[in-house]
């Protein structure tokens, strides 16, 4: 409900309309969602996970469990939305989740009545048996009553963003303790950015309204924005949340740019990608709910959550609010709804006296203080009809009953330590305090060994106003000094507040509760875990804080245990007879609050989800309907399709018309890797497993480069360009790998060899002219000379064709006569335009990737990839002639000596031929008789590569087999796609023009 | 023969902060001991300006050095001076272990140019950009989203980057979005 008394954050003048489960509701400029339901008496919110019990707001920031909503339609959707971190805008259309079917009517809460069967641990217990009910019976079911929002059916048309920045100091949180961090932060010169998560300045304080240098806080949260906003090295950020810490000062926040107000333009979120020196995290404290029985029903809620909807919003709850507290901190809430004209008909006091000076105020408002007090149980449904009152002392003995329709209830409050742990930082527990806080003396520590995060304030365990803002300076001078800022920042501002008396640790009410109370003491509101749930798992064994968590699902939830998890660890140490300490907490992730994935992707979505490499020559191939295949990052056309044409028949055709004509390939994403130096022919002869040192100028070798271990890791033709200098082409996937490996063996191992390597990958265009017309083709251009004698196999030249400055290789990786043509790649387009120009009449056709690979299997070639999978070294492949047996060593020489390595029994590369022609399954495996030891069939090879062979009309294959190349002219069995065996005959891999006279002519 | 072509073609945006394609641009890696005096001299010969140190860029007008490494400079000089400048580095270098390849066609140049430009760039870029920190006259090898990129700054609101040409659309593409998303409003404005 709307109280007269004006809320210090929403304009009255300023009316807002939104729907809530398609109802019409009204709040104003400055509501929360949460806020402005409340303001509609609508409390309510949603079910629970498990019961489905109602569920109304419980908190007013980020800890709050129950009310997630989902907001919006379409691409607009978005699920799990925390009402109280939504502020409201004209428009927002909000419906409530995890019910069915209506919010106020839902047949899940049968599950509720039902509940003793549903005991912590349920999943594990009653979804083993009997197998088959997984995935028929259970899942389904529990799909349907557990779910909670749903995912949106379409795309998202915001638009997200990351920022990268580096700063000296970043300060978490803009309440007083942040705000005194970045002031002294700011004040000795660090670069600073103080990020605050809700759209507000100063935390509890200008809630609570304690004194800071002599005024106002809210006066001295303007005066300190004023200073801090004019100082040109302090960024600060609202609505902003810190996510995460990490390793070397890394950390991540997200901020909500345009949640609130949808209309405007620009990026929705922005994730803010933090490299900070140092990191104060001055993150606050948040309320813990106290256990007795009925604590879930809507109307019960924290005590300073509803302070802040009544002095923020000017909302309440109910007009007769029961208080309920171990601490003097509650008796805040019973005094502001007194004064915003409410009823406080009684402060529950769970401790034998108090006596501190706010309920000696609270008293002399004339409110009624019952110690030694618990509730007993809260009375109603749907929402708060009263509560029950009996001894804390006692077993739960009804001393009176009270009415009310509002329980504010208080269990002391938890420093929000989340990022302070995310990457390390260590707690102690306060005995005095009844709370975890930082371990100054165990902070996250990082590369140079020093901690870089200190906790400030609230976060910090200093829950009173004038230790809070004097820690946060200090922590802000601290880090500023830490980062080399050690200009002084000034005296710490003073605070000043009512002093308190302890807190009385109380964990559950009453102290001896029965078990049907604490059956009904919820801690997990969201996963609907309660007291007696902990304390089933405790005596079933489990008493590892982690395991109790996970059986229980406590703390599991989107909240992820803010307001469950301090509670249940109390209840679980209670139950082993441990102190708290000795139980610990569960481990802290980030982020704090679950992020969404469009922020994480940021920009990359759409066309820019990955970087597409393309050739000089991409816009052609997309112009002339090529389907592309992904080759690395590399779009390369698989074939080309004319007309509506298949592949496969563009295939067939493509290698046909090279075989007869000529045909062109787009070979430029080949690697290039120039290595040069007066010792680049040793650091060859390592790098691969045949000689380069005595190639000679002017000549192209075939090379073989493997890793340590032996295994075959890429492959290329070799050019030398000069005494010192040698041209290395890698596999397409393989030049910035290969490049790497280089650079890797120079400078790490060989750091005194002379060699110098660059990759000049992307320097050229390269097309490969290939077919009995390729020499015609370019004789008819003109230019160079390019005749068998001029240029031999394996050889290579430079000079022009059509007026081109090019580098001609006359090699073949197709047998065909074949010449490989590098330009510069700005005149790539020009040159291929005056390729096809000029091959018309001789029926020039460009080829793609596939024709390529069926005209190199025809060859018997291999292809790093498939032949190879890691597993394979040269000699699997019958490539010994291409190892020296002159060196004393290569990269690999050693592994391949290895006894397996050696092994005759190893599966060697053969061709294979189907006896009735069909295609081999690609990665079919031989069969052999008998099982493995687990009862799987023996195997005895399998398929590396296989095509259809347009050039002879069957199936052709590759394949590595057991003994292979001895076993000439068998016939094994292969395993076929869909079921049953295909024999196939071992043959030779080559499989056309096997003396190689084609491609030197 | 033809006129050789850039990757990006002349594309350009407009805005606030925009990004332009700067067109061909003669760049030859040079690999070498980069305190030994004739690779210094052949180096301010072919640009007029001193040879870089560390992250540092040094610029003639258009002509420039980029420190790429311990052992590597870029040279920045016109499109149609590279071959005579490879055979000048040849003579001079003569006797010498270095490497020096035209790497001009291998990639793109892109300028971002406008009052967030650094801002534009700092959304993609995981590196300190405060002014502070990367003022005009130093050079970056860093990443531009998921691609290699180097970058510096010609004045308080002028990058160039280089990429490789094969991404070229990807990093134009990508500076565009992040130039249209409009400023963070962390940086001061045209620093």
């Amino acid at each position: 409900m709307r109280l007269r008394t004006n809320g210090r954050l929403v304009a009255k003048n300023r009316p807002v309309h939104f729907t809530f489960n398609g109802k019409r509701m009204q709040g104003y400029a400055g509501d929360t969602l949460a806020s402005a339901l409340l303001a509609n008496d609508q409390l309510l919110v949603g079910r629970s996970f498990k019961y489905h019990r109602p569920r109304g707001l419980v908190a007013a920031g980020a800890e709050e469990p129950n009310a997630l909503v989902e907001l919006g339609r379409g691409d607009r959707q978005e699920p799990n939305a925390r009402v109280t971190q939504v502020e409201l805008y004209d428009g927002l259309a909000a419906r409530s989740q995890n019910h069915w079917p209506s919010l106020e009517f839902d047949v899940g809460v049968i599950n509720a009545k039902l509940s003793r069967f549903l005991p912590a641990g349920f999943y594990y217990k009653t979804f083993t048996q009997p197998r088959a009910f997984w995935k028929h019976v259970y899942e389904p079911i529990i799909r349907r009553s557990a779910g909670l929002g749903s995912a949106p059916e379409t795309g998202d048309d915001h638009t997200y963003e990351h920022f990268n920045v580096a700063v000296d100091v970043l300060v978490v949180g803009g309440g007083i303790s942040g705000l005194a961090a970045a002031l002294a932060a700011g004040r000795a010169g660090a670069r600073v950015l103080l990020i605050e998560q809700t759209s507000g300045w100063g935390g509890r304080a200008v809630v609570d309204r304690p004194t800071i240098e002599g005024a106002t806080a809210q006066d001295w949260v303007n005066a300190t924005l004023g200073e801090l906003h004019r100082m040109p090295n302090v960024d600060m950020r609202i609505r902003t949340q810190g996510a995460g810490v990490f390793d070397h000062g890394y950390a991540l926040a997200h901020e909500r740019l345009t949640d609130h107000a949808p209309k405007r333009g620009g990026p929705r979120q922005r994730l803010w990608r933090i490299r900070a020196g140092q990191i104060v995290t001055a993150t606050g404290a948040i309320e813990r709910p106290l256990s007795f029985a009925y604590n879930d029903v809507p109307g019960v809620l924290l005590a300073g959550a509803l302070r802040d909807y009544v002095v923020n919003f000017g909302v309440a709850v109910g007009e007769r609010t029961v208080v309920v507290t171990n601490n003097d901190d509650a008796y805040r809430t019973a005094i502001a709804l007194v004064n915003a004209g409410l009823e406080v008909p009684a402060v529950i006091d769970a401790r034998a006296a108090a006596k501190g000076e706010l309920p000696d105020q609270a008293r002399a408002m004339g409110i009624r203080v019952i110690t030694g007090s618990a509730i007993r149980a809260v009375e109603g449904g749907k929402r708060v009809t009263g509560v029950s009152v009996c001894a804390q002392d006692g077993t739960g003995g009804q001393i009176e009953a009270i009415a009310c329709d509002c329980v504010a209830m208080s269990g002391g409050w938890s420093p929000v330590v989340h990022l302070w742990s995310h990457c390390g930082g260590k707690l102690v527990w306060d005995d005095a305090q009844s709370l975890f806080r930082p371990d100054a003396d165990r902070p996250p520590l990082g590369a140079d060994g020093a901690g870089f995060v200190t906790a400030a304030g609230t976060a910090n365990g200093h829950l009173f106003t004038a230790e809070a803002i004097a820690d946060g300076f200090g922590a802000g001078r601290k880090a500023a000094s830490a980062s080399g800022h050690t200009r002084k920042p000034g005296q710490a501002p003073m605070g000043d507040d009512l002093a308190e008396a302890a807190i009385e640790p109380v964990w559950m009410m009453p102290a001896g509760a029965p078990y049907d109370l604490r059956s009904k003491m919820w801690l997990d509101y969201q996963n609907d875990v309660k007291v007696s749930d902990v304390q089933l798992a405790a005596q079933e064994g489990f008493q590892s804080v982690e395991h109790a968590k996970r059986y229980t699902t406590l703390g599991m939830a989107t909240d992820q245990g803010k307001l469950s998890n301090i509670n249940g660890l109390a209840i679980l140490s209670n139950a082993l007879g441990e102190a708290i300490p000795q139980v610990g907490t569960t481990t802290f992730r980030p982020p704090y609050t679950p992020l969404p994935l469009a922020a994480i992707a940021g920009v990359a979505r759409d066309e820019l989800f990955q970087p597409i490499r393309k050739t000089p020559v991409y816009d052609w191939h997309e112009n002339n309907d090529a389907d592309f295949e992904p080759v690395g990052h590399w779009r390369r056309p698989y074939a080309y399709l004319l007309g509506d044409e298949t592949a496969h028949d563009a295939v067939k055709r493509e290698v046909n018309n090279t075989r007869t004509n000529v045909g062109l390939l787009d070979a430029s994403t080949l690697g290039k890797l120039i290595v040069k130096g007066p010792d680049a022919g040793k650091f060859l002869d390592m790098m691969y497993t045949n000689m380069m040192s005595n190639l000679a100028v002017g000549k192209c070798r075939y090379g073989l480069m493997c890793s340590e271990n032996g295994f075959l890791s890429d492959d290329g033709v070799v050019a030398r360009l000069d005494d010192d200098t040698w041209l290395c082409h890698t596999t397409t996937g393989g030049a910035d790998r290969i490049h790497a490996h280089m650079e890797d063996w120079l400078q790490c191992e060989w750091w005194d060899w002379q060699v110098y390597v660059a990759n000049v990958t992307e320097q050229f265009a390269q097309f490969a002219v290939v077919g009995p017309k390729a020499r015609q083709l370019l004789q008819d251009i003109g230019g160079m000379k390019l005749a068998k004698d001029d240029l031999p196999f394996m050889q290579w030249a430079e000079g022009q064709i059509g007026g081109f400055d090019v580098r001609v290789f006359r090699i073949s990786f197709s047998g065909e006569l074949s010449y490989e043509i590098a330009v510069a790649a700005g005149q790539g387009a020009a040159f291929w335009d005056l390729l096809l120009k000029h091959g018309e009449p001789l029926n020039v056709m460009p080829y793609g990737t596939e024709a390529l690979h069926v005209m190199r299997a025809e060859k018997g070639f291999i292809m790093i990839g498939d032949e190879t999978d890691g597993t394979v070294i040269p000699q699997d492949l019958n490539l010994d002639w291409a190892i020296s047996k002159k060196k004393d060593d290569f990269l690999g020489k050693r592994g391949q000596q290895r006894t397996h390595m050696q092994d005759p029994d190893r599966w060697k590369l053969v061709g294979l031929e189907t006896l009735d022609g069909s295609v081999l399954a690609d990665g079919a495996y031989a069969v052999e008789v008998g099982e493995n030891a687990n009862g799987q069939r023996n195997t005895q090879g399998r398929i590396t590569s296989t095509y259809y062979s347009p050039t002879l009309d069957k199936g052709i294959a590759m394949g590595l087999v057991k003994r292979g190349p001895d076993r000439m002219g068998d016939v094994i069995s292969f395993t076929k796609d869909g079921g049953g065996t295909v024999d196939a005959r071992i043959v030779d891999p080559v499989f056309y023009d096997k003396d190689g006279e084609k491609q030197n002519v | 023969m033809s006129d050789p072509i850039s990757a990006l073609l002349g594309r350009e945006t407009q805005g606030s902060v925009q990004v332009s394609d700067t067109g061909l641009r003669g760049m030859i890696t040079l690999r070498g001991d980069l305190s030994y005096g004739k690779m210094k001299s052949i180096c301010k010969d072919l640009t007029g300006a001193a040879m870089p140190g560390l992250r540092e860029a040094q610029f003639k007008g258009e002509n420039g050095l980029l420190w790429m490494s311990p052992d590597e400079v870029l040279i920045l000089l016109p499109y149609a001076d590279v071959a005579d400048g490879l055979a000048k580095i040849a003579k001079a270098m003569k006797g010498q272990h270095h490497l020096a390849v035209n790497v001009s066609d291998a990639r793109a140049v892109l300028q971002v140019q406008g009052p967030f430009a650094r801002e534009v760039i700092a959304k993609l870029a995981p590196v300190d950009l405060h002014p502070d920190a990367f003022p005009p006259g130093q050079v970056l090898r860093t990443r531009l989203g998921q691609i290699a990129a180097a970058l510096w700054m010609t004045d308080a609101q002028t990058f160039q980057i280089i990429c490789f040409r094969s991404v070229a659309d990807y990093a134009f593409d990508l500076l565009a979005a992040s130039a249209a998303a409009g400023p963070v409003g962390h940086f001061p404005r045209g620093t």
